[in-house]
């Protein structure tokens, strides 16, 4: 009986990939545990093994071919001495294979006027980032675990070793507290580092060092020992990765005086804000998002773009209802304010990008407007972001709300693993829209 | 790991009064000034903390001047030191301002964190002083950064990383011996083993008795030293620091000392005898083996007195300093929190 393979999963988070090469060929025979063909993603290459044994009765995905979604059947498997046929390959490819076209995020025009733009992923524009700034300032290096000759865990920090080198892209052991607490001594001492955590959720190793050293020492000395310093990769929950390598600490470190907190959604949003977080002359914890790490959005080629730290964006315009939302939760609301459209109800999105210091100004002026307010973020909700934010509003535009504010939020669980559970745990646009409804 | 036998042989053999070589005259005439600063600042602000003039926790280093007098001797300008909570001695051996630190104690504008650092949270960039840490262990990580600056910068500084015993056994120092390790930095750890981390004795605390091989598993040349004999940490410095100047990476060295007073001025002290502490002050204390040493080169008691009379005005006009300067404006509280613009 033949076998179908299908295209795997080489990570969490991968959709799809490019079928690099066949190692066998039609009619080959393949033994379980024997690689037949390799596959690339944006992040890796990676070798498929056989599952099965069996001889390898057709291809239906040809090499070269880009764009192939995690499960499409790419070849068959015919049972040992079972009759097969050779497949006319191209008809089948044809059939199987459908390129996923990645959507760019809608937007509203950006903040400034920054000229021609250019398609750039979210990964690219961190990368583009970090090169600029290193070309800038010799003061300025990464260090973290993988960043330079494995190229980034999440591929990141791609080509930077290459072009600058063993003395600024520095490779360390796993020794988060270690190595965050060199970081900060470098940085008191006037280097600019930028500290890659493979995820945020390692960072809770480091986390003294982070408050209690690079947080606190510009007040405890009077202002003469500041620490400008990036701590910056991938927060929150990837995909099925499980309670310990799935937290948001978006409202962990905005909790502290003498951090920023900088969350940026799109590939603008991570290259302009980026820039400007290896500038500041403070400590700046920079939250990416690694599902977002592949999606392309423009990006302005103008080699002086820049993002200012703590002003949000208005991503969509509305007159019903203000939808605040911060990193991938940005993508969330604005497929929830596409669903009130068709009901009727016009909401607009704002791009939190910076949590500290907060810009109320931008949120307060729009539920001045729209008289009602949802808040939508990943992390849990007690003490959270939607906590302050909707707290914030009170404070200043009570009078303006003609509905009470509302929170959309990950459930207050350890996230689980099983698939349908951790999508039951994390936003999704249709709870932003049932939150919606409920105000009017 | 030659440098560390002779250093520790170095630093084993010369206990009590030392006779052969060591400091000349000048050298001790400057030790014996410089411990003795330290002593009378901080008996002073064993005072004003009872005064109530200081709050908190103050952490005096009384009993253990013969080593940071002894390793400063050892730097060059531009060196750095950092250390734990326990740091005014650090801080006063880098040149600070006896005002300055004793005004920061009492929390007034005219201290150098405009008051709002206190006992463990003192900086000076000019002097290269880099704290004054509260979290125990945590400047072990800081000092090695402070040491990988130097090297990325391509001069020849050291950095001085202080701890206690009590920290040695923090999971960081041990990361941070590995970075330095690795990345070949100059850093010389300063374990200051007074034996106790407050009220627990270092074996009770400690699996390893002989705390300068603690860097071994990682090729960090180690010796233990006689922090008491100010002559034997400045000559274990010198080895410490010309290795790292060289480029050999880090050393760690283990200075055998002991604190007079308590861990912090509300400490019970039920944990050591009143003999022990007595025997340590009348046969080992610092400063008296420097002025023994004095007398026997022919140093009169008069040209002693006048440093004492010296060091009490300074102090003495430094307490002063503490009590006039102003609190800090309220407006300081909202300052510095960010560096702006």
């Amino acid at each position: 009986m033949a076998t179908q393979i299908l295209m795997p999963a080489l990570s969490p988070t991968m959709t799809e990939g490019k079928l690099a090469r066949w190692l066998k060929q039609v009619g080959d025979e393949v033994r379980a545990g024997e690689v037949i063909a390799e596959i690339e993603t944006d992040k890796a290459t990676m070798e498929v093994e056989a599952v099965d044994e069996g001889r390898l009765a057709r291809i239906l995905v040809a090499e070269g071919t880009e764009g192939v979604a995690v499960n499409t059947p790419i070849a068959v498997l015919g049972a040992e001495g079972e009759d097969f046929s050779p497949a006319p390959q191209a008809a089948s490819r044809a059939g199987a294979v459908t390129p996923v076209a990645v959507a760019a995020p809608a937007h509203v025009a950006a903040d400034l006027d920054w000229g021609p733009t250019r398609p750039t992923t979210v990964r690219e524009a961190l990368r583009d980032a970090m090169a600029a700034e290193l070309r800038a300032d010799d003061r300025v290096f990464l260090l973290g675990e993988e960043v330079a000759q494995y190229q980034g865990a999440y591929k990141v920090s791609q080509g930077l070793l290459d072009e600058f080198g063993p003395r600024r892209i520095i490779d360390t052991p796993i020794t988060e507290q270690g190595f965050a607490g060199l970081a900060v001594g470098a940085a008191m001492n006037g280097l600019r580092p930028i500290v890659e955590f493979m995820t945020f959720n390692f960072s809770m190793q480091a986390i003294d060092q982070i408050i209690n050293s690079a947080a606190k020492t510009l007040y405890m000395s009077g202002g003469q020992m500041g620490c400008p310093i990036v701590f910056r990769g991938p927060n929150g929950a990837a995909s099925r990765v499980g309670a310990q390598h799935s937290q948001c600490y978006a409202s962990w470190y905005a909790h502290c005086p003498g951090l920023k907190v900088v969350a940026p959604w799109s590939a603008a949003d991570a290259k302009g804000l980026l820039r400007a977080a290896i500038r500041d002359p403070n400590p700046v914890i920079f939250l990416e998002n690694e599902i977002l790490y592949g999606q392309v959005s423009e990006v302005p080629t103008d080699p002086d773009f820049l993002l200012p730290i703590g002003r949000a964006k208005v991503e969509r315009a509305g007159t019903d209802v203000t939808l605040v939302a911060l990193s991938i939760m940005v993508g969330v609301a604005l497929k929830a304010a596409e669903a009130l459209a068709e009901q009727g109800i016009s909401a607009e999105v704002i791009n939190l990008r910076t949590l500290r210091p907060l810009d109320i100004g931008t949120v307060v002026a729009s539920v001045k407007k729209t008289g009602r307010i949802v808040t939508v973020e990943e992390g849990w909700p007690f003490a959270g972001i939607g906590a302050e934010v909707n707290m914030q509003v009170i404070e200043r535009c009570f009078d303006w709300l003609d509905a009470p504010p509302a929170r959309v939020h990950g459930l207050d669980v350890p996230l689980p693993y099983a698939a349908n559970l951790e999508k039951l745990a994390l936003p999704q646009p249709d709870w932003v829209v049932a939150a919606v409804t409920k105000l009017f | 790991m030659a440098h560390a036998a002779e250093a520790g042989k170095r630093g084993r053999t010369r206990t009590g009064v030392s006779k052969a070589g060591g400091f000349s005259s000048d050298e001790l005439l400057r030790a014996y000034r410089e411990m003795l600063l330290i002593r009378r600042f901080e008996e002073k602000a064993g005072q004003l903390y009872g005064m109530g003039l200081i709050g908190g926790f103050c952490h005096l280093y009384i009993g253990q001047e013969a080593v940071v007098v002894g390793l400063q001797m050892a730097l060059k300008e531009g060196d750095q030191v950092i250390t734990s909570y326990r740091d005014h001695g650090h801080m006063l051996v880098t040149g600070m301002a006896p005002r300055g630190v004793m005004a920061e104690l009492t929390g007034r504008a005219g201290g150098y964190s405009r008051g709002k650092g206190g006992s463990m949270h003192m900086f000076s960039k000019e002097r290269n002083f880099f704290g004054g840490h509260g979290i125990v262990g945590a400047q072990a990580s800081l000092g090695t950064g402070l040491a990988f600056s130097n090297r990325y910068r391509g001069n020849d500084n050291v950095c001085l990383t202080y701890f206690g015993e009590g920290a040695s056994n923090q999971g960081q120092v041990y990361e941070s011996f590995n970075l330095a390790a690795l990345m070949k930095l100059p850093v010389v750890y300063v374990i200051e083993n007074n034996r106790y981390g407050m009220g627990t004795s270092v074996e009770r605390a400690s699996a390893s008795q002989d705390l300068s091989k603690n860097g071994a598993p990682w090729g960090i040349p180690g010796a233990q030293v006689d922090g008491m004999d100010v002559e034997a940490v400045k000559l274990a410095g010198e080895v410490a620091v010309a290795h790292c100047r060289a480029g050999n990476g880090p050393f760690l060295l283990e200075m055998k000392t002991y604190r007079y007073r308590g861990h912090s001025m509300s400490d019970p002290a039920k944990y050591r005898t009143r003999e022990e502490v007595q025997k340590m002050r009348t046969e080992r204390d610092c400063i008296d083996t420097v002025h023994a040493r004095l007398t026997e080169l022919g140093v009169t008691e008069p040209e002693i007195k006048q440093i004492d009379d010296a060091v009490k005005q300074i102090v003495q006009d430094a307490a002063e300093f503490a009590q006039t300067s102003p609190e800090p404006d309220p407006a300081e509280l909202w300052t510095d929190v960010l560096v702006e613009g």
